[in-house]
């Protein structure tokens, strides 16, 4: 036999909801990437403030201060030829960024319309742009990259331009996802009988449905990106001497590595910390962003 | 039964005695699958807290430890859901999580498969159905299985949670026939939670009526059908359609 | 399921024949001339013309691309401009290391994120999924080739736990010579029972495998959480609880199966990043693989070789995918039932 008397008793403290001032506390991950983000965007910024010596980001050689450990006077130490390496790390915060910043805007500038058109349109159209998107994501994206870096002359541009190339078919797959998925749905059925023309449907339907997906992939990918573009300037395919790229950095360190650790560390140190921060802030955003929000057990 | 501090279940009194059927009628909404839940001691899944008293033959169930609560589902308390597709994990055959379960509450495996196959031949399945995977079979049948499965741990209680919503009549009319079934013949209670009255007053001895987690009425079936005193009761009586004939 | 086998193979060979497409449109963008490469620096312009015809460079685009599509399975894959070898000879006895080295790769993956995945998603929310969280987002935020210098200056050269570079000890030549049997140092020595060789390949094998699995862990542990946090609230998981499974049973094998589908898609996808990854760290280990190969090649605009590689890679990737789909339709009935 079953029984449920019930005597109601005080029940204890609710957990955090997302949108009360508890946000901070349970959010602590999305928080600190935002914050360094912030910080490394406001770095970048303030390079020419903030670095103690902004020659050093450039072609100024200090023949006396060769490779120097980290001291009061030079916090990261110095290269191989005497450059303070916190100034160039620095100044490297404004390259990173920035070639994602371009990567990205290329990307979502070719995958916007495509995907559009694939997902809106359908049909052919839609089977030709997946086939080609298909082919490209099939190329590991990495050796693409690569060849393509290798086959222009070395520079930030044509890193820009080779990741770029293998960037875009991922928001071509996005964008048509989400313009074929509200394209399907009954009320843009009655937008078409109502006559609003094609282009309306578009830009105050379609379009507004696919940007928060769009946010959450791009600052996904911010991180990503830099890995990219570090991973090619190390391989010298990018940034070339004397730009203060980290990857750069780390590449012209190696040799001196077993005896002059801070050459390499803290450059890639700055890689990892800005790749972090940036898939923190893209991880949290997502999050934020869910529909779904209620976690059950 | 709250969820941090908002009460969502506040039962006065619901009791179910041996070979009896209670009905727990009520909108959707009105708690009352939480109410599966909390005898479960599975509140703490969606996030809810329970306080006060559920007893199973005057044993306490709140507050006990999780190890216990583990070994007393199936077992004495067992449960069936709304919907009977959505019941059973679609990448593992239909009778996999029965086996798994009965040899966790110590059955060797060749009982356990004794057991399972005999409960399927209980409520009229064969037991090769148990080799298939729930995207195979019906509604219908899954819900069968579901119930087979109870019955095959030897459940004392079964709570069934809106069982017959998502079915056919005709296929509902089986299932109901069954619950009557293992009444008579197992002596099994059955808590039949839904929002159709018309099943209600078909199946069950006595039914409770639950407005907004509370319980507003209770008595036996034909009273409370013939003659509500509750004015919600009366209101849900009144929106059955009824067909009638014209003589 | 041999229809769904076939029909995904199909599509594969599809996609395999529009990459090496691309490359071939890509390569011969490209200024530079292939021929006078062959042909050396001093060669005269007779030489560079026989060069030339000799490599089939003198033949009209459509041609050149027919021949090749053609010569990929017959086994003539090209002549490596560089090398002046056959371009698959030259692979084949690169791969097998860096394929190792990604095998090995998923392999830590896979025994660090699932459990990892599991253990986060048991109690979302508290520190030990935030912890792990913050863990495999570090994962894939790693500058490779970094970590690689990292560890390999601390745990070789420093504390001298691990050996620093290649693939076994060379003085084990002498002493125990590792006899071929797979291509596969490991595995060779494992088969041939030469234990003190199989010794070294292993902890050689360490430092570069961990390097190259961080992404791909940090990955597999999102992803497990994700999946499971996707279907936790779902009814069967309340019914196996109903039915008095413990919740051991009930994450670890119930939920578990039905995020393997997308683990393993997942595994696919970084499969191919991970093999790539394995070339820049091959250089900082002294790993005998395809990478200083592919690297050697682009820098020299050696087109043969490069759409070897590139090939090579396309093939590895497609290979890959068709076992995940094989997995998958394993696991999951609902694929191969429809």
């Amino acid at each position: 036999m079953i029984e449920i008397p019930e005597a109601p008793a005080p029940a204890p403290a609710p957990a955090a909801a997302l949108r009360t001032r508890g946000w901070l506390r349970s959010n602590p991950l999305l928080a600190a990437g935002g914050a360094v983000s912030a910080l490394i965007v406001l770095a970048a910024v303030l390079a020419p403030l903030i670095a103690p010596d902004p020659g050093d980001a450039g072609s100024a050689t200090h023949p006396f201060s060769v490779l120097k450990p980290p001291s009061a006077q030079h916090w990261f130490g110095t290269d191989q030829v005497g450059r303070d390496i916190l100034s160039r790390v620095i100044y490297g915060a404004r390259i990173s960024p920035l070639v994602a910043l371009f990567v990205l805007l290329i990307a979502c500038a070719i995958g916007i319309p495509l995907g559009i058109a694939a997902g809106y349109f359908g049909g052919w159209l839609d089977d030709v742009i997946m086939r080609l998107t298909d082919i490209v994501l099939a190329f590991p994206a990495l050796l693409l990259a690569l060849a393509l870096a290798a086959l222009l002359p070395p520079s930030m541009t044509s890193l820009t331009i080779a990741i770029s190339a293998t960037w875009w078919p991922w928001y071509v797959r996005l964008i048509r996802g989400q313009a074929a998925s509200v394209a399907g749905r009954p009320y843009i059925e009655s937008c078409r009988a109502l006559g609003i023309s094609r282009r309306r449907i578009i830009f105050r339907h379609i379009l507004p449905n696919a940007i928060t997906p769009l946010i959450v992939q791009v600052s996904l990918d911010v991180g990503g990106v830099i890995l990219t573009a570090s991973a090619l300037s190390f391989l010298g395919l990018g940034a070339q001497d004397p730009t203060p790229d980290w990857g750069l950095m780390v590449s012209e360190g190696q040799t001196y590595f077993t005896t002059d650790w801070w050459v390499v560390t803290f450059p890639g140190l700055a890689i990892l910390i800005t790749a972090f921060a940036f898939n923190l802030l893209g991880d949290g955003l997502r999050d934020l962003l869910d529909p779904r929000r209620v976690i059950l057990r | 039964m709250r969820f941090g501090a908002r009460a969502v279940v506040d039962l006065d009194h619901l009791g179910v005695d041996d070979g009896e059927i209670v009905g727990l009628a009520g909108e959707s909404g009105s708690g009352k699958s939480m109410t599966t839940l909390a005898v479960l001691g599975l509140a703490n899944t969606v996030g809810a807290t329970v306080a006060g008293s559920i007893k199973l033959d005057g044993t306490e169930l709140v507050g006990l430890p999780e190890k216990v609560l583990i070994g007393l589902r199936g077992s004495r308390i067992a449960a069936i859901f709304q919907s009977p597709s959505m019941a059973f994990n679609p990448v593992f055959r239909v009778g996999d999580v029965a086996l798994r379960a009965l040899r966790r509450h110590g059955l060797t495996g060749s009982e356990a498969t004794d057991r399972v196959d005999q409960a399927m031949r209980g409520v009229l399945l064969s037991p090769d159905l148990l080799r298939r995977y729930p995207s195979q079979l019906s509604g219908g049948q899954l819900q069968r299985v579901a119930i087979a499965l109870a019955v095959a741990l030897r459940a004392e209680v079964l709570l069934a949670d809106e069982p017959t919503s998502a079915l056919d009549v005709t296929v509902q009319a089986e299932v109901l026939e069954l619950l009557r079934e293992l009444r008579s013949r197992d002596g099994m209670s059955v808590l039949f939670i839904s929002h159709d009255l018309a099943v209600i007053a078909e199946l069950c001895d006595r039914v409770a009526v639950m407005q907004s987690g509370s319980i507003v009425e209770q008595g036996p079936a034909g009273q409370i059908m013939s003659a509500p005193e509750h004015p919600y009761t009366a209101d849900l009586l009144a929106s059955v359609p009824v067909i009638e004939r014209r003589a | 399921m041999t229809r769904y086998l076939a029909r995904r193979l199909a599509l594969a060979a599809g996609v395999v024949a529009g990459v090496v497409l691309l490359t071939f449109l890509i390569a011969h963008a490209v200024p530079g001339n292939p021929a006078a490469s062959w042909a050396g620096p001093h060669a005269s312009p007779a030489q560079v013309a026989a060069a030339a015809k000799y490599l089939g460079l003198d033949r009209p685009l459509p041609v050149q691309i027919a021949k090749y599509f053609a010569g990929i399975f017959t086994g003539n894959w090209g002549l490596s401009i560089h090398t002046h070898q056959s371009v698959l000879s030259n692979i084949a006895t690169a791969a097998p290391a860096s394929l190792e080295l990604v095998i090995a790769a998923l392999i830590i993956a896979l025994a660090v994120g699932v459990p990892a995945g599991l253990v986060s998603a048991r109690r979302p929310g508290r520190p030990a999924d935030q912890a792990i969280r913050a863990g495999s987002i570090l994962g894939v935020s790693m500058p490779i080739f970094w970590m690689a210098l990292i560890l390999q200056l601390v745990f070789a050269q420093r504390l001298h736990v691990l050996p620093v570079a290649g693939e076994y000890s060379p003085s084990l030549l002498f002493t125990n010579p590792l006899t071929k049997v797979t291509g596969f140092p490991v595995l060779d020595a494992l088969f041939t029972g030469n234990w003190p060789m199989l010794g070294s390949t292993l902890s050689h094998l360490i430092l570069p495998a961990v390097v190259v699995a961080a992404y791909p862990a940090g990955l597999i542990s999102r992803m497990v959480r994700a999946q499971i946090l996707d279907t936790v609230g779902e009814t069967h998981v309340q019914m196996a609880r109903a039915l008095g499974l413990p919740e051991r049973d009930v994450f670890g094998r119930y939920l578990m199966k039905l995020a393997w589908s997308p683990v393993s898609a997942a595994i696919a996808l970084v499969f191919g990043y991970s093999l790539v990854n394995t070339f820049l760290v091959e250089s900082i280990f002294d790993w005998p693989g395809l990478g200083s190969y592919a690297v050697a090649s682009i820098g020299t605009l050696d087109t043969p070789a490069i759409l070897g590689v590139t090939l090579f890679v396309a093939i590895a990737y497609v290979i890959a995918n068709l076992i995940v789909d094989i997995v998958q339709a394993v696991i999951d009935p609902r694929i191969r039932l429809r």
